[in-house]
């Protein structure tokens, strides 16, 4: 909460990518070495700012892909008519400055103690400040169960595919391929909407504790559904990205 | 234009606030609704930056730079903090 957060002035920096990593085809992972980075929560964001040479800024918020305690990393999905997003993941290079202010946000975020059953679920890249939530559950040690389930429209869209095909012990992942499936697919094949979170949520008893992130239509329709089916409102965290949008 | 949440404005908010709020409880002063920031409507690009209750789709927040000084408005919030 407001008053808890600690006090600290946000100030852009200038952050070195280190590495580039290719996570699907419109998908890169970027490494960064921060001078002055005071540490994160699993589920923060950031910002990130660009000025063209007429002075023109355009700023953007992504989640946080590592676990506190990593390096930092962002995970970015190019969109086509994106002022900023095509120019992280087409011409940014391992070495190139990137100016930067975070860590953000105090809502969208887990710590062990918060507990679980842990629901997480996640439409395209809304899987990035998951990830962080998965990789430091581990890194912590917490056996708090965990279901993933990962909404993607192809297996060739699923993000950390390598990542999530060794979950961790106590962490199902579970994949849903909204447009199309490779032959022999025996996962999901439809969006997720009520039925389908009947098969796969904690059931309400358990006092699970749900993070929903992804495409605004998804998170609404997940976040009801969740409701509606005795989740309390405030035990579902949500956070929804525009068509446009970063985080 | 689709709306993002009120995580989206995190940093903005650390601008004008001085400390973290997307977790700081809001009522809506027309309808009575009441979540955290973070679950809020948020238009970026509005110009400025717009708040609205997601249940009576009430302005709740304006955020505007002019000549880079930020003018805020609040008066759609019965609640903050």
């Amino acid at each position: 909460m407001a008053g808890t957060a600690l006090r600290r002035r946000l100030i852009w920096q200038v952050a070195k990518v280190s590495a580039v990593t290719t996570e699907t085809a419109s998908v890169r992972t970027l490494t960064l070495d921060v001078p002055d980075w005071p540490g994160h929560q699993a589920g923060q964001h950031l910002d990130i700012r660009l000025t063209d040479e007429d002075g023109y800024v355009a700023e953007r918020s992504y989640s946080i892909a590592s676990a506190p305690g990593e390096p930092v990393a962002i995970t970015v999905e190019r969109l086509e008519d994106g002022e900023v997003s095509p120019y992280l993941t087409d011409e940014l290079r391992a070495g190139d400055d990137l100016e930067l202010r975070g860590p953000i946000g105090g809502y969208f975020t887990w710590e062990p103690e918060d507990g679980g059953p842990l629901l997480l679920l996640a439409g395209g890249s809304g899987v990035v400040p998951l990830r962080s939530i998965l990789r430091y559950r581990e890194r912590t040690g917490s056996a708090v169960p965990v279901r993933l389930l990962y909404s993607s429209r192809t297996l060739d869209d699923v993000i950390y595919r390598a990542e999530l095909d060794q979950p961790a012990r106590g962490v199902e992942v579970i994949h849903a391929l909204t447009r199309h499936q490779p032959p022999g697919w025996a996962g999901y094949a439809r969006r997720v909407d009520a039925a389908l979170l009947g098969e796969v949520a904690w059931p309400a008893a358990e006092m699970p504790l749900a993070y929903v992130c992804g495409p605004t239509s998804f998170v609404e329709a997940v976040s009801q559904a969740l409701v509606q089916s005795g989740y309390p409102p405030e035990r579902v965290k949500t956070e929804r990205f525009g068509a446009t949008g970063g985080t | 234009m689709e709306a993002v949440d009120g995580n989206a404005i995190g940093g903005l908010l650390v601008e004008v606030f001085g400390t973290e709020m997307t977790g700081a409880a809001t009522v809506c002063g027309n309808c009575g609704d009441a979540r955290p920031v973070a679950g809020l409507a948020v238009y970026l690009r509005a110009p400025g930056t717009i708040v609205r209750c997601r249940t009576c789709d009430s302005v709740l927040m304006a955020f505007v730079t002019v000549r880079d000084r930020m003018c805020v408005d609040l008066l759609g919030l019965a609640v903050l903090g």
